[in-house]
C-alpha cells in the first residue's frame, strides 16, 4: 500500500463519513469500521482488526476514537494516527459548533423547551436502559464482590457525593487484587 | 490563558478516567463540568447529553466542544477536544506496543472486570441526577405536589419500550420529544 496523498485522503474521508453518520456511540460504529476496513479495503485482516477492537475497549477514553488512532498508526504510523484522529473528531466538533452557536436561540423558544423536556425524560429511560443491561450482567457472574462493590460505589458517588476518579481507583486496585489474587489460586476463576 | 489550560486538564481527566466506552464518560463529565468548574448548570449538562444522544460522535467529544465554546470559544472547544484525546493517542498506542510484544492483556482485563461494576454503579448516579431534573426541575426538591407527572409517564413507557422491543434509542428519544412536546404545550404545563 502506498502512503502517498490518496491513500491519506481516503484514510481521512473514510473515518470522516463513519464518524458524521454513525448515530449510537462506539458499539455502532466499530461493526462499521471492521465492515470498511477489513471487508471493503482488505487493508486489515479479520483476526487482527479483533485484537485491535479489544485494545480500543480496554483503553480509557471513547471507543470510537480509541479505534481509530489504532487504524490509523496500523496502518500508517504517527502520521496515520493524526490523520485517522482528525477524520472521526472532526464531525462531532463542527455539528455541536453549530449546535452550541443556536442553543440560546433554541432554547428560549417555547416548543423546542417543550420538545426537549420531553427528550429529557427519554434520555433518562435510555440511560437507565443500559444501566440495568450491564448491572444483569455483572450479577450473572454470580459473586458477591462485584456486586457489592456496585452498591457501594453507586452510595458513594450518589448519596455522599464522593469524587468519581476516587471511586474509580479504588475499584480498579480491588479489580487488580482479585485477578493476582486469582492467578494466584492456579488459574481459578476469581 | 488560565480558562484553556483548565479545560484542557478537566477533558484530559474525563479522557483519562472514562474506562468502558458508551456513558462511563457521562459521570465524569458531570463532576467535571458542572460539580468542580460549574460551566454548565446541570439543566445545560443534561441537554448536552440529550443532544449528544441525537447526534453522531462520543458524547464527550459532544461535551468538549459545547463547553469549550461557552469558555473560550472555538479555540476553547479545539483545546478541550484535543484534551479529552489525548490519553487516548498515549494509552492506546502503549498498550498496543506491549499487546504485539506479549499477545496478552489478563491483567488490563482484571482491572477492567473490577471497574465494570463501578462504572454502571457511577453512570446509574449520572442518570438519577437527570432523573430527578426531569420529574423535579432544577429546585432540587422532590415533593409529590411538584411531580412532573408528564416526565413521569415518557420516562416509564421509554423505559419500557428500550427493555421489551430493543428498539434503537434514537427512536425512543425521538418518540418522547415529539410526545412530550405535544403534551407540555396542550396542557400548558411549564417548561
Amino acid at each position: 500500500m502506498k502512503h502517498n496523498p490518496a491513500f491519506y485522503w481516503k484514510l481521512f474521508s473514510s473515518t470522516f463519513a463513519l464518524s458524521a453518520f454513525t448515530f449510537g456511540g462506539g458499539y455502532v460504529i466499530i461493526p462499521l469500521m471492521r465492515k470498511k476496513f477489513v471487508e471493503q479495503y482488505r487493508w486489515i485482516g479479520e483476526e487482527e482488526m479483533l485484537d485491535l477492537i479489544a485494545i480500543a475497549q480496554s483503553s480509557p477514553g471513547a471507543i470510537a476514537v480509541n479505534a481509530s488512532i489504532l487504524i490509523g498508526y496500523r496502518l500508517a504510523g504517527i502520521p496515520g494516527a493524526l490523520v485517522t484522529i482528525l477524520g472521526t473528531v472532526l464531525p462531532p466538533l463542527l455539528i455541536l459548533s453549530v449546535l452550541s452557536y443556536f442553543y440560546a436561540a433554541f432554547r428560549a423558544n417555547r416548543v423546542v423547551a417543550a420538545v426537549l423536556k420531553g427528550m429529557q425524560a427519554g434520555v433518562a429511560a435510555v440511560i437507565f436502559d443500559v444501566v440495568v443491561g450491564m448491572a444483569i450482567q455483572v450479577g450473572k457472574e454470580k459473586k458477591l464482590l462485584p456486586v457489592l462493590m456496585m452498591l457501594g460505589a453507586f452510595a458513594a458517588a450518589y448519596l455522599l457525593g464522593w469524587n468519581v476518579i476516587l471511586i474509580l481507583l479504588i475499584c480498579g486496585l480491588l479489580g487488580a487484587g482479585r485477578a493476582l489474587y486469582g492467578e494466584r489460586q492456579g488459574g481459578e476463576k476469581g | 490563558m488560565m480558562a484553556y489550560l483548565a479545560l484542557f486538564w478537566s477533558f484530559f481527566q474525563i479522557g483519562l478516567f472514562s474506562i468502558g466506552g458508551g456513558y462511563a464518560a457521562m459521570p465524569l463529565i458531570q463532576e467535571q463540568v458542572v460539580e468542580i468548574n460549574g460551566w454548565l448548570s446541570l439543566g445545560e449538562f443534561a441537554d448536552v447529553v440529550t443532544l449528544s444522544q441525537m447526534t453522531p460522535g462520543p458524547i464527550a467529544i459532544n461535551a468538549a466542544t459545547f463547553v469549550g465554546i461557552r469558555v473560550g470559544g472555538i479555540g476553547g472547544a479545539v483545546v478541550a477536544t484535543l484534551g479529552c484525546v489525548a490519553p487516548s493517542c498515549i494509552i492506546v498506542l502503549i498498550l498496543a506496543k506491549l499487546y504485539y510484544k506479549y499477545r496478552s492483556l489478563s491483567l488490563i482485563k482484571g482491572v477492567l472486570a473490577g471497574l465494570r461494576p463501578a462504572v454502571v454503579a457511577l453512570i446509574a448516579a449520572a442518570g438519577m441526577s437527570i432523573l430527578t431534573l426531569s420529574f423535579w426541575g432544577t429546585g432540587g426538591e422532590i415533593r409529590l405536589a411538584s411531580t412532573d407527572w408528564v416526565a413521569v409517564l415518557l420516562f416509564a413507557a421509554g423505559f419500557f419500550v428500550l427493555r421489551k422491543w430493543k428498539p434503537n434509542p434514537i427512536f425512543v428519544m425521538l418518540g418522547a420529544g415529539a410526545l412530550g412536546g405535544v403534551l407540555y404545550l396542550v396542557l400548558d404545563l411549564p417548561v
